[in-house]
């Protein structure tokens, strides 16, 4: 560490609506996504229309033939043994639930009370990403940091940001957001999250009979369970992407400004 | 402070907070004080669904073409009672169903009056609580006419339906609804699907159809349809048998 280098100066970069809707979601996104694979445990297969169950075709299916474990995707079919359809816990005993009992929440078969964790911090979440709306609307954090404006859609900006991330090169002079990062927040917030409600929504059978709408709109509740499941597996991988770019670009620095809003510049661009 | 925490540090840590806390999952899941917060979700759930939606909304009918090909049974699927196994034998000519508890007429029906009934047929989705679903064809009487023709007494509030399947452990199926979902007019107890007689799988001979619930409110193989004013004394007390053993919701409209 380079010791006599300037103090570093610190912008505010966090409101506190957003830090504590981040932290919200660490909390409930996680244990929806937990519970979720154990609700899917249930019945690991996945149908496009109305209905689907055992003897009709899935378009996805985790299961277990007693030696190993597979999953089938259309005709294509991977060996997963260890990881899905067939795997170990920690005292060595074998599972053949579709996803293991480190990933799921309880961690063994328990439909009951997956969905009661589920259906609990849907709550949490729904109520949390309609507050984080109205305040990001209400404090110009949607307007102001948050829209793509024209200059955000250059093809020459975009293939910069592009290069930039490639090369692992973080802008942190200033508090806003890189263009990829514009495009990945607002297809999260106002595509991907909206997405899990509706879908979630969808496959309630009473919600079906008030609000018909719902099923048309998604082609059937198996569509919408479908839908529900990709749209999880886009969210861990936005999970992922965001974890290793706050690992590269500084996790203490990022971590903090995210708890105390306070972003530390590098000593540097303090000049 | 960038030094003290490196990456493979904050990496295996993430792992062992990942592993405690999926511990502490189980451990909160089996704390008395959580689980009543956990469980608190479904009262808001079923006051939630009735504030917003309209309760006498019916569910969607299907046509014929949207049939499932082959509509599966689950739970109980041949009730092995030598009772109910000499009813099937006898291809259940005398099979009674008792209509009791808080009605002014308590009557028992056999399967040829309640056929000679007003009767409803509806092409509508069964959701298994484990995530399938199945359409089928259902033929039956409104539960509404036989609840009239019993009359209802003040002080009524749920319907109480008991089967003849030991679902585990001895004890027969049993499940509950509130008269919102027992006056409905897609409430049916059905004795056909997809225009035969119920198969012994799919709860022959009687069931309950009650659209808008998860597939463990719709009780197959019911000999005895109660009218209670409180599902205290119900079983273990929370209105059904997979309420009571392994704590599913009671409103299973979600």
């Amino acid at each position: 560490m380079v010791i006599d280098a300037p103090p570093a100066r610190s912008v505010f970069r966090h409101r506190l609506s957003t830090r504590l809707w981040h932290w919200v979601n660490v909390v409930a996104l996680v244990t929806l996504l937990m519970s979720g694979l154990m609700i899917f445990n249930a019945h690991p297969r996945l149908y496009w229309g109305q209905y689907g169950a055992n003897a009709d075709s899935a378009w996805l299916e985790i299961g277990s033939t007693g030696t190993e474990g597979y999953l089938k995707i259309g005709d294509r079919r991977w060996d997963t043994s260890g990881v899905l359809g067939y795997w170990k816990d920690g005292q060595g005993n074998v599972g053949r639930g579709a996803f293991p009992g480190w990933a799921t929440i309880p961690s063994t078969y328990n439909l009951a009370m997956a969905r009661r964790w589920h259906l609990t911090f849907a709550w949490v979440f729904a109520f949390g990403l309609l507050f984080f709306m109205i305040r990001s609307l209400w404090n110009g954090h949607i307007r102001k940091d948050l829209a793509i404006g024209r200059t955000d859609i250059r093809p020459a900006a975009i293939g910069r940001d592009i290069m930039d991330h490639l090369k692992l090169r973080f802008h942190h002079g200033d508090a806003r957001f890189n263009i990829l990062q514009k495009f990945s927040y607002v297809g999260v917030i106002f595509i991907l999250l909206p997405l899990m409600i509706l879908t979630g929504l969808t496959m309630s059978p009473g919600l079906n009979a008030a609000w018909p709408w719902l099923l048309d709109l998604f082609g059937g509740r198996q569509s919408a369970r479908s839908i529900h499941f990709i749209v999880a597996g886009l969210l861990v991988g936005f999970i992922i992407v965001h974890l290793a770019l706050v690992l590269l670009s500084g996790p203490v620095n990022g971590i903090r400004s995210m708890i105390t809003g306070w972003f530390r510049l590098p000593a540097e661009k303090a000049q | 402070m960038s030094a003290i925490l490196t990456r493979r540090r904050l990496i295996t840590g993430a792992a062992l907070g990942a592993g405690g806390l999926l511990a502490g999952c189980d451990k909160l899941g089996e704390n008395e004080g959580f689980r009543k917060i956990l469980f608190s979700a479904d009262a808001m759930n079923r006051h939630a669904q009735r504030l917003l939606t309209d309760r006498e909304a019916l569910a969607r009918e299907f046509d014929q073409s949207d049939l499932s090909p082959f509509f599966r049974g689950n739970g109980s699927q041949n009730p092995q009672d030598p009772n109910y196994q000499a009813h099937a034998a006898a291809n259940f000519s005398d099979w009674r169903v008792a209509i009791d508890g808080l009605v002014s007429r308590p009557e028992t029906l056999s399967m040829a009056q309640i056929r000679s009934m007003p009767q409803r047929t509806q092409i509508t989705r069964h959701d298994c609580v484990e995530g399938w679903s199945a359409i089928g064809k259902w033929t039956g009487v409104p539960l509404k006419m036989l609840l009239d023709q019993a009359g209802l007494r003040d002080g009524a509030r749920y319907i109480v339906f008991h089967c003849a399947d030991d679902s585990g452990g001895g004890t027969q199926y049993y499940e509950s609804i509130d008269l919102i979902d027992a006056f409905h007019p897609q409430t049916i107890m059905a004795w056909a699907l997809n225009d035969a007689v119920l198969p012994i799988r799919n709860g022959a001979p009687l069931r309950l159809r009650v659209e808008r619930h998860l597939g463990y409110k719709h009780a197959k193989y019911v000999q005895r349809i109660e009218a209670v004013a409180s599902l205290d004394g119900i079983g273990l007390g929370k209105g059904g048998f997979w309420e009571d053993r392994a704590g599913y919701e009671w409103y299973a409209g979600i």
